[in-house]
């Protein structure tokens, strides 16, 4: 293959014709919605999403008047990559500190400061929750999967122009979402609350991503199609199921923020819970699952432990997770056979989830001494660690009597954390350690002992947090129910409200530390990026660049 | 491990490994099974669409209440669902059926309770105890954490564009008719009013709505009357004086 054959520069070809031409129109609908959108919120926002299809449309002819996307198949595109760790960083920022200041506010209510209306609780919590899964995780997992799906197929991504729709489109649709929020923009559905033309827009963005990694599995130089590439596509697919169904909704009016979900009562709560927890299922467990089929056999230089393991891991998790959503409506209106079946398949999903987790951890054998010497290795296999203890816990709360305590409470705060903090946070601070120095051509992070203070901060942290919770959820479910010697109910709720406040504070010192953990790794980051990386990491490999087709 | 032939990784080698829109197709059809069998008998089984005497669509007051309870994230603190366990129905009332949620696109029944369960918390307290508790909640449950809601009081009720949030809903399955639809501005002033002109249409429109002004300022309208007009009709549509539970009709 001679040089000049790989290199193409698009100019203005079809697809950034096709790009430009969705930005337009995105511009043109909110000219219109600013000027004529019936309530007030939208006519805000309206400005807002204008400024942002202007932004697009100033990029898109600035890239056409410089000859267009540069595409050149005898490289990675590693660019892209770039951008999506940096982001991922910086999300990961903004949505750990969201969350400790809403920790704050629960154990100190004056924090709520009323005069804005904004700062609110109500209002702040679904930021928090939209910017840890979608933004943190969302960014972690695109950048990742156009990673690991490059380097297994051993082809440049595909579709030149479009896997930079997906990342700016995707960082658009956060700040579409986020910027609602404040204003009271949403559709009250919990982890789906952005509206109607929101997700319209992420809904395009996801074909685009969906269309992206096949297209690059298409063109794979390799035979087969790696095990991380499964749980990636698994995950993309089914999360654009989900999404589209539990969205489904009338918008009052097509210039308007607000919509009505087209379904009621007891239907729209299974299909809400249906969506919900399979978002943890696919979004938080099935991607990040990927992540953690690639870069531990990376990191510690082994193949994965089994492969037969690998298929049932797969097929089974897949399966059995869409049932599990009726345990979140357990003893509520939903009929009793649907719990059932919802508790059922949850405590069968024990199985392949710990079978992925001991696919994950006998990866390492051979390798074990790296658990003290390589903290990145330590802080994977703590993730891998919590993921088996979540999937426990998961299932042992899905138990309808248990249920009938933990539902309603703190627990399943906890629970939530232990998963999203200890698995879904460390396996993506694992993967973006490797990644800076692979990509930026460093000899290794600017500091190993500023991972290893950031391991350790941000695990006493999670420890801090699920503890307390603990201890809240439980307490509270069993004052709820406590009942005086004559048979009355003893406690009124506000005194279960009291009782909270120390494990409140607790769960905030938990959360800073958390965040204090994942600043230090920005700074280390940054500095890593930076060039300033004077020792040698020998547990850091040079990954291979594109080697041309035979 | 690879050393092992056997033929279903063997399949899976050729097939699925081979032909990523055989492993897309794979996925979906996996990931369907569960969610269709789950889902779909909801929409034919009795007990899930069944009608229940009382329940009615909510005013546009109501409504537009709701939509408030909605934009200010109260479904994060609050559930509307009670269970049926004996520390709920005493602390809460009789635990709730699925026709009372009918109407509620999306349903609320929220997953945790900072705050208490609201299913039932229409005409537990007064519409003044409701005011205190919106503009500072410590006031009235001097432990409480919940945020102040002090600028309901003095926000204007924007509902000039009421009939298009009714008729979107209507669209969904709610069922306003046309005069509800035509009504829809004026009855937001009704409501407010017990001796309104309209008194008998409305009342013929939504049998039982509560008339009165909600927030103690009858020169406004404001979001404060929508709010504690929707909390003040929550879970109290169905009544149970005469609702029996162990009814044939009931035990489906």
């Amino acid at each position: 293959m001679n040089s000049a054959q790989g290199l193409r520069r698009a100019g203005s070809d079809p697809n950034t014709a096709i790009v430009l031409l969705i930005t337009v129109l995105g511009a043109l609908w909110s000219l219109f919605a600013a000027a004529y959108a019936p309530d007030a919120a939208m006519k805000g926002q309206a400005w807002l999403l204008l400024g942002g299809f202007l932004t697009g449309i100033a990029l898109l002819v600035g890239s056409i008047a410089g000859g267009g996307v540069i595409t050149d198949e005898r490289e990675y595109n590693e660019n892209l990559i770039k951008a999506g760790v940096i982001a991922s960083m910086f999300w990961g920022v903004v949505g750990l500190l969201v969350g400790v200041v809403i920790a704050f506010q629960l154990a100190f209510p004056v924090l709520n400061i009323e005069e804005f209306g904004f700062t609110n609780f109500g209002r702040l919590r679904p930021l928090h929750t939209s910017a840890v899964i979608f933004a943190f995780g969302g960014n972690v997992l695109i950048a990742t999967s156009f990673y690991v799906v490059q380097r297994t197929c051993r082809t440049r991504i595909a579709g030149g122009i479009w896997p930079w729709f997906v990342f700016w489109g995707y960082q658009f649709f956060i700040l579409m979402a986020a910027s609602g929020y404040v204003v009271g923009i949403t559709q009250g559905k919990e982890y789906a609350e952005p509206e109607w033309y929101a997700d319209i827009w992420l809904t395009l963005v996801w074909v685009v991503y969906l269309l992206v990694f096949l297209g690059t599995l298409w063109k794979r130089k390799e035979p087969h199609i790696y095990v991380a590439n499964w749980f990636y596509l698994a995950f993309i697919v089914t999360i654009a199921v989900l999404h589209v169904i539990n969205n489904l909704s009338m918008p009052v009016s097509w210039l308007g923020s607000r919509s009505y979900s087209a379904f009621s009562g007891v239907q729209d709560a299974l299909i809400q819970w249906w969506y919900g927890h399979n978002a943890v299922g696919f979004f938080l467990t099935a991607g990040f699952l990927g992540i953690m089929y690639y870069f531990i056999p990376k990191r510690v230089n082994r193949p994965v432990y089994s492969y037969r393991l690998s298929i049932i891991h797969f097929w089974s998790l897949i399966f059995i997770y869409i049932w599990a959503g009726p345990h979140h409506l357990h003893y509520t209106a939903l009929p009793e056979w649907a719990q059932t079946l919802g508790m059922t398949f949850s405590i069968m999903l024990w199985m392949p989830s710990w079978g992925g987790m001991i696919n994950g951890l006998m990866t390492l054998s051979g390798a074990w001494d790296k658990l003290r010497t390589d903290p990145v290795v330590r802080m994977l296999v703590m993730s891998v660690a919590f993921y088996g203890m979540s999937t426990f816990e998961g299932p042992v709360m899905s138990i309808r009597a248990v249920n009938a305590l933990s539902h309603y409470t703190d627990w399943t705060v906890g629970h939530v954390h232990s998963g999203a903090l200890g698995w879904v946070g460390f396996v993506s601070f694992g993967a973006i350690y490797c990644l800076v120095p692979w990509l930026w051509k460093r000899k290794g992070m600017f500091s190993k002992a500023l991972i290893d203070w950031h391991f350790w901060i941000a695990t006493i942290g999670i420890l801090l947090y699920i503890t307390s919770m603990w201890a809240a959820g439980i307490m509270q479910g069993l004052m709820w129910r406590a009942y005086d010697s004559l048979g009355f109910l003893e406690y009124s709720f506000v005194e279960t409200v009291e009782e909270m406040h120390i494990s409140y504070i607790i769960r905030a010192v938990g959360g800073l530390l958390y965040l204090a953990g994942a600043l230090v790794m920005a700074y280390n980051v940054y500095r890593t990026i930076k060039g300033d990386v004077t020792e040698v990491d020998e547990d850091v490999v040079d990954q291979p660049s594109l080697q041309p087709a035979q | 491990m690879s050393g092992n032939k056997s033929l279903w990784s063997d399949l899976h080698k050729t097939l699925f490994e081979k032909n990523s829109l055989i492993l897309t197709v794979g996925v979906l059809v996996t990931v369907s099974i569960g969610g269709i069998v789950e889902i779909a008998p909801l929409f034919y089984l009795d007990s899930t669409i069944e009608e229940v005497d009382g329940m009615r669509p909510y005013t546009p007051l109501e409504q537009l209440g709701r939509d408030i309870y909605i934009r200010e994230g109260c479904y994060n603190c609050h559930s509307q669902m009670v269970r049926p366990l004996r520390d709920e129905v005493e602390r809460y009332g009789h635990y709730s059926l699925a026709a009372e949620s009918m109407y509620d696109h999306p349903f609320q029944w929220g997953s945790k309770r900072t705050g208490p369960d609201l299913a039932r918390v229409g005409g537990k307290y007064s519409d003044e105890w409701h005011r205190d508790h919106m503009r500072q909640p410590q006031s009235v449950v001097p432990e409480s954490i919940m945020p102040a809601y002090g600028f309901l009081e003095t926000s204007e009720l924007a509902f000039d564009n009421v009939e298009a949030n009714l008729r979107a809903l209507r669209t969904v399955g709610v069922p306003y008719d046309d005069t509800m639809l035509a009504s829809a501005v004026s009855d937001i002033e009704t409501q407010l009013d017990p001796f309104a002109d309209d008194y008998d249409g409305f009342q013929a429109r939504y049998p039982g709505a509560v008339m009165r002004d909600f927030d103690g300022n009858p020169d406004q309208v404001t979001e404060l009357d929508a709010l504690i007009a929707y909390l003040q009709v929550l879970g109290t549509m169905v009544d149970f004086s005469t609702y029996e539970a162990e009814a044939d009709e009931n035990l489906r």
